[in-house]
Formats: C-alpha cells, sequence, structure tokens
C-alpha cells in the first residue's frame, strides 16, 4: 500500500526503487475502482493510464486524479453535465499539461457538481457523490470526487477549480488539504468556466507541502490566459520553513463567537470550540493571534453578492453550450428550438435556476440595483480584507458550521443563521487570495477544518503558517481508515 | 421634402485586415476562399477557451481613433454582448460599449461632398470581435467560422448627413482612411465594411442640434455596400414623406428595418419595445489596459500620410492639377504606385498622365483591379525613360505599354521583341536616305523644280525602310541635308 503516502515519501520510495510507478498506477486504478463502488467519484477511470519515468521531478511517475471540468485532449470531459456528456476535447487544459511535463500521470476524472455550481456533491450527471468517512453523508462541492479521491488514498493528490469554495469546503468535510492559490498564478485556460473573475485552479491534498509542490508545477503564466502572472521566481515548495515566531493572525468576532448563534447546535458549538483551542496553538507557537470585528451588515451581504456575481458570469459563460459544436445535439424544427431543447433537457434544474438569477440581474432595468451593487459590495469587502492584511499575516476561521452534512434531507440552500460561517469563504475568490484548508480535528468521528487566507502574492505566508500548524495538529497524510 | 430635412446617422463597421492574427485569438486573419481554416479553438468558444488581445489590433484602433479626433481612454476595457445567434458560437461578442469608454469618444470627421466642406461628429468608435458568417442554401445553412474573431471597428455617427450623397461621401471618405493608414483594405466584395443606418425626417428651420426637435429615428441594418447605402437612405426619406402626407407619421413607432437588396426597400423587423437586452457586462478574462502616454504619442507618430495630405503634396511640389491629384489619391494603390513610380527617377507628370490616363484608362476598360496587373513602377519609370531620352516614341510607347501591362515583360524585353528601338544613330540613317534617292530620282528632279515639300514623301520612305525605327526628327533633317547635296 502506497498510494496514503505522501508526494514526498512517494518520491523517495520511487527514487530508491522499493516500487515502480507501474506499481502505484495499478494501486491507484484499483482503489479508485474500489472508491467507485462506494462513493461515485469518477466520471471516467482510465484503465490504461501508462507510466512514466521516474526522474529527479517530485511529481514523476506519480498517479493523480482530474476535476472533470479541466480540458484533456482525448479524454472524456464533460464538466458533470448532460450537456457534455460525450465531449472528447482536442486540447488539454494548460495546467493540466503542466503537470503532464512534470511526469505526473492521471487515473481519472472526479465527478463535481454540474460545472461547479452546487456546494453538496450532489448534481453532478453521474450521480451524487458520497463522503468515504461516512457514505450517508456529502462531501460538499464542488470538487466532491477530488475530494473523496484524496481522502480515500487513491492518490496523493488531485486537482480542483474554486469558484466559491469548491476546493476549500469540500477538503475540510473530507480531512484533507484544499489550497486555491492567488487569482492568475495558475493558468485557466482549458478549464470550463463557471464565474471567470471569481474561478481559481488548484490543488487538493494530504499535506501542505503536496500543496504546494502540486501548485508549483501547475502554475506558470500562460500565453492563453491574460489574467495569468508570471511567478516563475515563486518556489512554493522550497520557501516553507515553518518558522512562524512573530507572525500575525487575526479571527473574525461576528463569525468565530459561540454568542452570535443563539440556536447553536452540539456540532457547531463543538467546532467553534476546537477552532479557538487552535488558536491557543497558534499562540504557543509564537504567533500573536487577535479578535477583530468586521460589520455585521457587510459580511451578511457575502452570500447574495456571491449569488448575483456568479450566476451573471456563469449565464453568460454557459451561452456557448447550443448543442450545435460540441454535446449532444438536440431536435427541434429551428436552430433556437434546437438550442431550447438542448439546454432544456441537458441542465440540472439547480443551474437553471442560476441562469435565471443571473439573465435578471443583468437585465437593463436591474442591472445597477443587483449587478452593479454586487460589484461595489465586493469591493467593500475586499477592501476590508485587504485592511485586515495591512496588520496580519493571515486570517485564520473555521470553515463551515461543522462536519459534514447528511445527505438524505440536504438542500442546496443555507440555514440564515450560519449562512456567512459557511459562505466567508468566498471573500478568497472576491479578493483573489491566496486561501487554504488544513483539517483540525474530529466531531462524531467526522473531520473538520480551518481555513488561513493572506493578501495576493502572500501565498508563500500563507503556505508557512499551514504547515506550521499541520505540523502540530497531527492529522497530516490522513486517508480514510475505517469509513462507515 | 422642401418643408423638411433629413437627419442621417451611420454605424459604419470596418473589419481591421492588417493584422495578422484576429483580435482575441492566434488564428489567422486573413480573407480566405476555404471555409474554416482560419479557426482556433477560442473562435468556436470550446470550453474553458479564452480571450487574448491583439495588441497590433489594439494599435491601429487607437490610429482610427487619433485620425477621427476622437478622446482615447486611460483604460482599455471590453465588455460582453450577449445573445444567441448561430453565428456566435461563444454566446456573446466581446465588444466595446460606451460606459466604460472605448476606444474612441466624441471625434469629428471633415470630408467633401460636392466640392463642399462638410463636418460630421463622430459619437464614438469601438473595437469588437467580427461573428463567423453564414451561407444560406436551399439545403440548409452552413457556418464559416473565419470570419469569427476577426478584429472590426464601429464608428458611430451622430446623425449630421442630410442626404444620400453626404452619406456615402463620408463612407468613401472613411474607407480612404482605413486604406492609407494601413488599417484595413476596406474592400465591401470581401465583406469588409457594413453598414447601419439611421434616418428620420426634422422640420426645416428647427435646431438641429437638439434632439427634441428630430423626427422618429428609423434604423435600417445590413446595408453592405455604398450603392445600397445610397438607396436605402432614398428609399427610406421617400417612405418617410409618404407617411408625413398621408398623416400618418405621427403612428410611426421607434423601429428598426431591414434593407432588402433584390427589391429595392426596406422591411420592418421590430419595434423599439422588442429591442433586444444585451445583459453587457465588462469581460472578466481580459484584465483593464493602462493605455500609456508614450505608447499614444508613438502612434500617433505612426500615422502615415492620409489622402488630402498627399494630393496637396502632388499639387505643390509636382505641378499636377488638382482634377489629376484628385485622381491619383482615390486609391491608395494609384497613390502608392505613383510616388513608387517617382522615386525611380520617373517626371512627376509624365508619371501623373501615365497614370491617370492610360493606366486607368485600361483598368476601366478592361475591367481589372490593380491586383491583376504586372505593371510595376520600376516598368513604367523605365517606360517614360526610354521616350525622354528619345529610344522610343510617344506612339510606339502606347503599344509598349498595352503589352507590359499583364504580361510580365519589361519595357526594355518588348522593345526589342518588337525591333522597335528608334534609329538615332546619323550615320546609318545618312545611308538610308541616299538608298532612298538613288530609288527616287524622278522625285529629286521635282525637288530641284521647287516642290520642296517633297522632302516628307523621302523620309516616309525612310521610316519605311527602318520599319518605323528611324528617329523622325532626325530621319526628316538628315532628308532635308542630303537632297541639297544631289
Amino acid at each position: 500500500m502506497y498510494m496514503d503516502k505522501t508526494i514526498e515519501e512517494l518520491h523517495e520510495k520511487l527514487k530508491n526503487g522499493e516500487v515502480t510507478s507501474q506499481e502505484l498506477i495499478k494501486e491507484s486504478l484499483q482503489k479508485s475502482h474500489e472508491l467507485q463502488e462506494k462513493c461515485n467519484a469518477f466520471v471516467t477511470i482510465l484503465d490504461d493510464a501508462e507510466p512514466r519515468e521516474v526522474t529527479d521531478d517530485m511529481l514523476s511517475g506519480i498517479p493523480y486524479g482530474i476535476k472533470d471540468n479541466y480540458s484533456t485532449k482525448g479524454i472524456l470531459s464533460t464538466g458533470s453535465s448532460n450537456t457534455l456528456k460525450d465531449y472528447v476535447p482536442f486540447f488539454t487544459a494548460t495546467a493540466i499539461e503542466n503537470l503532464e511535463k512534470h511526469g505526473a500521470v492521471a487515473t481519472n476524472k472526479t465527478v463535481l457538481d454540474e460545472f461547479g455550481m452546487g456546494g453538496t456533491g450532489t448534481t453532478g450527471h453521474t450521480g451524487t457523490v458520497k463522503n468515504p468517512w461516512d457514505t450517508s453523508r456529502m462531501c460538499a462541492g464542488s470538487s466532491a470526487g477530488s475530494a473523496a479521491a484524496v481522502a480515500y488514498g487513491v492518490y496523493p493528490y488531485a486537482t480542483g477549480s474554486d469558484t466559491g469554495d469548491s476546493i476549500r469546503k469540500p477538503a475540510a468535510y473530507c480531512g484533507i488539504v484544499g489550497y486555491k492559490p492567488t487569482y492568475g498564478m495558475i493558468s485557466r485556460y482549458g478549464l470550463f468556466p463557471f464565474a471567470s473573475s471569481l474561478d481559481h485552479c488548484g490543488a487538493l491534498t494530504r499535506s501542505v507541502k503536496d500543496a504546494a509542490i502540486v501548485v508549483d508545477a501547475m502554475k506558470g503564466k500562460d500565453k492563453y490566459d491574460m489574467t495569468s502572472f508570471d511567478s516563475k521566481d515563486i518556489h512554493l515548495y522550497d520557501s516553507i520553513d515553518g518558522k512562524v515566531k512573530g507572525k500575525k493572525l487575526c479571527y473574525i468576532k461576528e463569525l468565530c463567537d459561540i454568542n452570535m448563534y443563539p440556536h447553536a447546535d452540539s456540532e457547531l458549538k463543538e467546532h467553534l470550540k476546537n477552532f479557538m483551542n487552535k488558536i491557543e496553538l497558534c499562540k504557543k507557537l509564537g504567533m500573536d493571534v487577535e479578535e477583530v470585528s468586521v460589520d455585521q451588515t457587510l459580511l451578511n451581504a457575502l452570500p447574495s453578492v456571491y449569488v448575483v456575481i456568479s450566476c451573471a458570469e456563469a449565464t453568460s459563460n454557459m451561452s456557448n453550450l447550443t448543442g450545435f459544436i460540441f454535446g449532444p445535439r438536440a431536435e427541434g424544427d429551428k436552430y433556437d428550438e434546437e438550442m431550447k431543447n438542448y439546454r432544456t433537457q441537458g441542465f440540472s434544474p439547480l443551474i437553471k435556476r442560476r441562469f435565471v438569477i443571473g439573465s435578471y440581474v443583468l437585465q437593463s432595468q436591474n442591472k445597477d440595483r443587483y449587478f452593479h451593487n454586487a460589484q461595489r459590495v465586493r469591493r467593500l469587502l475586499v477592501d476590508t480584507w485587504k485592511d485586515l492584511f495591512k496588520k496580519y499575516d493571515a486570517v485564520i476561521l473555521p470553515v463551515g458550521s461543522g462536519p459534514a452534512k447528511k445527505l438524505e434531507g440536504s438542500k442546496d440552500i443555507l440555514d440564515p443563521n450560519t449562512a456567512v460561517l459557511e459562505d466567508h469563504l468566498q471573500i478568497g475568490n472576491f479578493g483573489g487570495f491566496p486561501s487554504i484548508t488544513i483539517p483540525d480535528g474530529f466531531i462524531n468521528n467526522l473531520p473538520v477544518g480551518l481555513n488561513l487566507t493572506g493578501n495576493c502574492y502572500d501565498d508563500i505566508n500563507v503556505l508557512n503558517i499551514a504547515y506550521a500548524l499541520e505540523s502540530e495538529m497531527g492529522y497530516k497524510g490522513q486517508t480514510v481508515k475505517e469509513g462507515k | 421634402m422642401d418643408n423638411y430635412i433629413a437627419l442621417i446617422g451611420l454605424e459604419m463597421h470596418c473589419e481591421i485586415s492588417e493584422t495578422n492574427t484576429k483580435v482575441f485569438s492566434s488564428a489567422e486573419n486573413s480573407y480566405k476562399e476555404d471555409a474554416n481554416t482560419n479557426v482556433r479553438p477560442v473562435d468556436m468558444g470550446f470550453p474553458g477557451t479564452l480571450p487574448v488581445v491583439n495588441k497590433e489590433a489594439v494599435r491601429l484602433a487607437l490610429m482610427a481613433s487619433m485620425i477621427l479626433k476622437c478622446t482615447q481612454p486611460e483604460y482599455l476595457y471590453f465588455e460582453r454582448k450577449n445573445y444567441y445567434y448561430p453565428d456566435l458560437p461563444k454566446g456573446f461578442q466581446i465588444t466595446q460599449e460606451t460606459k466604460p469608454a472605448p476606444i474612441g469618444s466624441y471625434g469629428s470627421l471633415t470630408f467633401e461632398c460636392h466640392g463642399e466642406e462638410k463636418t460630421v461628429r463622430i459619437n464614438n468608435l469601438h473595437l469588437e470581435e467580427d461573428a463567423a458568417s453564414s451561407d444560406h442554401s436551399p439545403e440548409g445553412t452552413r457556418i464559416n467560422y473565419n470570419r469569427a474573431g476577426v478584429p472590426l471597428l464601429e464608428l458611430v455617427t451622430e446623425p449630421d448627413l442630410h442626404s444620400a450623397d453626404e452619406a456615402v461621401a463620408f463612407l468613401e471618405t472613411m474607407r480612404s482612411i482605413y486604406q492609407y493608414a494601413g488599417i484595413s483594405e476596406a474592400d465591401s466584395k470581401k465583406g469588409q465594411i457594413r453598414c447601419d443606418v439611421n434616418v428620420s425626417l426634422m422640420e426645416k428651420g428647427k435646431d438641429m442640434k437638439d434632439p427634441k426637435n428630430w423626427g422618429t429615428k428609423i434604423e435600417i441594418k445590413n446595408v453592405n455596400s455604398f450603392g445600397g447605402v445610397r438607396d436605402a437612405i432614398n428609399y427610406e426619406i421617400e417612405r418617410q414623406l409618404e407617411l408625413i402626407e398621408d398623416g400618418k407619421y405621427d403612428e410611426m413607432e421607434q423601429q428598426t428595418r431591414r434593407w432588402d437588396e433584390e427589391t429595392g426597400t426596406t422591411k420592418f423587423m421590430r419595434s423599439k419595445v422588442d429591442a433586444i437586452d444585451y445583459k453587457y457586462f465588462v469581460e472578466p478574462n481580459i484584465p483593464k489596459i493602462k493605455l500609456s502616454k508614450a505608447w499614444l504619442d508613438e502612434i500617433k507618430a505612426q500615422i502615415p500620410r492620409l489622402a488630402n495630405e498627399r494630393k496637396e503634396a502632388y499639387i505643390n511640389d509636382y505641378g499636377i492639377s488638382e482634377y489629376d491629384a484628385t485622381i491619383l489619391v482615390k486609391e491608395k494603390a494609384y497613390a502608392d504606385f505613383y510616388e513608387e513610380t517617382i522615386s525611380l527617377g520617373a517626371d512627376p507628370k509624365a508619371a501623373s498622365n501615365w497614370i491617370t490616363t492610360n493606366l486607368l484608362g485600361s483598368l476601366n476598360k478592361l475591367e481589372l483591379t490593380m491586383d491583376d496587373i504586372t505593371l510595376t513602377p520600376d516598368m513604367l519609370a523605365e517606360l517614360i525613360d526610354l521616350i525622354s531620352s528619345g529610344k522610343i516614341s510617344s506612339k510606339q510607347a502606347k503599344d509598349v505599354f498595352a503589352d507590359v501591362l499583364t504580361s510580365g515583360k519589361t519595357p526594355k524585353e518588348v522593345v526589342k521583341e518588337k525591333g522597335m528601338e528608334q534609329m538615332s544613330d546619323a550615320g546609318e540613317i545618312v545611308k538610308i536616305a541616299n538608298e532612298v534617292l538613288d530609288e527616287n530620282p524622278d522625285v529629286i528632279e521635282q525637288y530641284k523644280k521647287g516642290r520642296t515639300n517633297v522632302v516628307d514623301y523621302l523620309t516616309g520612305q525612310i521610316m519605311k525602310k527602318t520599319k518605323g525605327t528611324a528617329n523622325p526628327g532626325l530621319a526628316r533633317q538628315t532628308m532635308a541635308e542630303e537632297i541639297e547635296k544631289r
């Protein structure tokens, strides 16, 4: 058994000949089929994956998973949507091409919420993804399949994408690490878009250093993505030294104080208590941690701002899905009927609801009231966080209101009491901030996580703090041992 | 019409043809007969593709903005115009709106119409991508993505034009600007120019600058030739006048009509209440682009000499008549040909005459364009030199020109081939003159009796013997001298 090891460990073993790339692939494929049976995490399992030469490159010869909204040449890429259920692209996303250049071997493509537009892992066209820790629970989304597979030990890492919290929330629910770097560090060319100004590529791993290794390989300026930036002088993995003494962190009272939640259930209470214990740990490591207060009205606007902006961009981004050039063409007497039928039949109701919202907020009579106001509040939120980063190295917050939720009876509708706690990771997308989730404990035998978010281009600082905490907590490298 | 004045505004779309690649795509930007050969994934809207702005297209668009005396924005933004149509693979067009400011705002252009100077205000100029083209046939419609993503400049005027002639004169001036500035071939046969026209009528004597006085605006879409613009405007003015006469003008709602070339009429498309809501928003995949003063200054300095400037130079520096100078600058290809010929040392007036008379006359007669001919400025300069050095006569030169125009041969080759080279060897001509005299003793007798005009006849005999190659002046002079010696 090797696939529960970290990239660092596997590279060592490949180099000294203890195991071959071929053997790793075989094990990864075997575990893929096992997990598919158990949790339905994959759209495609690449049974014909070929071993790659082991070089000095940390990723060479090691299996990994690709979220199915990354375009992969010659390999089915569905975005977990019926509208692309037979789409085989003829070009590969830049981030995946970069991983391939480093010798990485993909063994499957993972299920997501349709086009990343969901937070439950239940809306993909191949069905619900179950949480391997407890199959009666969800993984969260949208990188549900990737999170389940990394947690289950199918491979040490998988790619994800993150528009609101789609890497960082499922990472928490599955007890692993989820990292999205600064906006533009990884090219989005070939990533099926959800909301372009919020979409990030990133990685799900079982250790902070592995996350750094993977993003080091994925990143780089891309001539096909104007929002990508040159980061060749940024070496994430090499820069992690664990020295955090004197670093300054803050957490937000309105989100973390249990007194803010008069109807808190036991899970939430335990989750916040656990979080506060980790604050104490930070202090023990020599960091200064302060509680700060942010205008509650501003925080309360967060979920609607996200809905307005993401739905507006999504409506437009997905207008290319007509069934004419790709996707299963629908029947109809005229082109507009074919288009309507294709879209009506292809999209799930959740997505259609979002399209309606997106169209509504962009209509000329509504645009200023909704879309432009949302942009203004987005700016206010980002400025508020930028102000925090003037004083603090990172903001530390709990992820969600507790462990993974039950699949049964779950709706993609939030409890208003904990809405902001569930959604605050979206600020990382509003500002394009580097943001990482790491596991910070268990509640009722289910993993929970905390999140660190820093200023743009300050990825190394964020990773370093996460690494120092991870080293002290004992959840590094954990996989699902005995799922229910 | 005596009591009314037409207010005409134009939206002129012109493809930028002089970039290597498309405006947001690395596919080649060139006119190709073969469908779907200039296509990259982004041109067909494949999932995950992203636009990348072509700097050269922005440079040329900024140049147009400067020529039209527009203001350039501090930051360049692009916006999405969202609508569904089979020729629009992404489901939106990347374009610019007026807020944030596009590539050019509030400029003006002065142009000439029937010898009168007119000025039209430019509301804005924006850079966008073209849609794919649809090829309709009875079996169905085929989409050609070669055109999808080709850079397009859309110019919007205020309704400052008042007749079809003015509108066409304006468009011709714009076409000339695009050609001279190296922005576009501006060839409507290649579909590079397309216009939307808006027409309304206003009672004469009212203040034209006050929109409250304007009549109901009728927009006519898809007018794809200058002739079409003329016809559509004239048709629409007549149609609206008739409505006024019938007392139905006030009932007419603001609407969009379609120009139907076959019937020469405009047809109702949709009224204003059915206008499409394009749900514009800033394109998130293109970060705002700072337009530095240094770059703008550089572009300003690169603006090539335009038609007017060249025309003035031809008149003032080369002494060409205004009439001929106007002809020479009518097409950039003529003016370039002319200037190159002169730069090779040809006499400016002779070159102008050859181009305006012989070259353009032949093109017209043979229905050719400058692209079809093999004549080069080099060859024309050579031809002019052959005449001025007396090697061939002007009459011969015309034959040579006709041969050189499309044969690929140089004038010297043709002259040699046809044995045309003019004989200017005095000794040889003296010899031939004496041969002629020896053969015509009776004519010499007549000369001696005082009929001096027989010299002309005898000179003609020299020309006959030399198959016309003898220098006629020299031949006559020689004959006059030689006959005296008898």
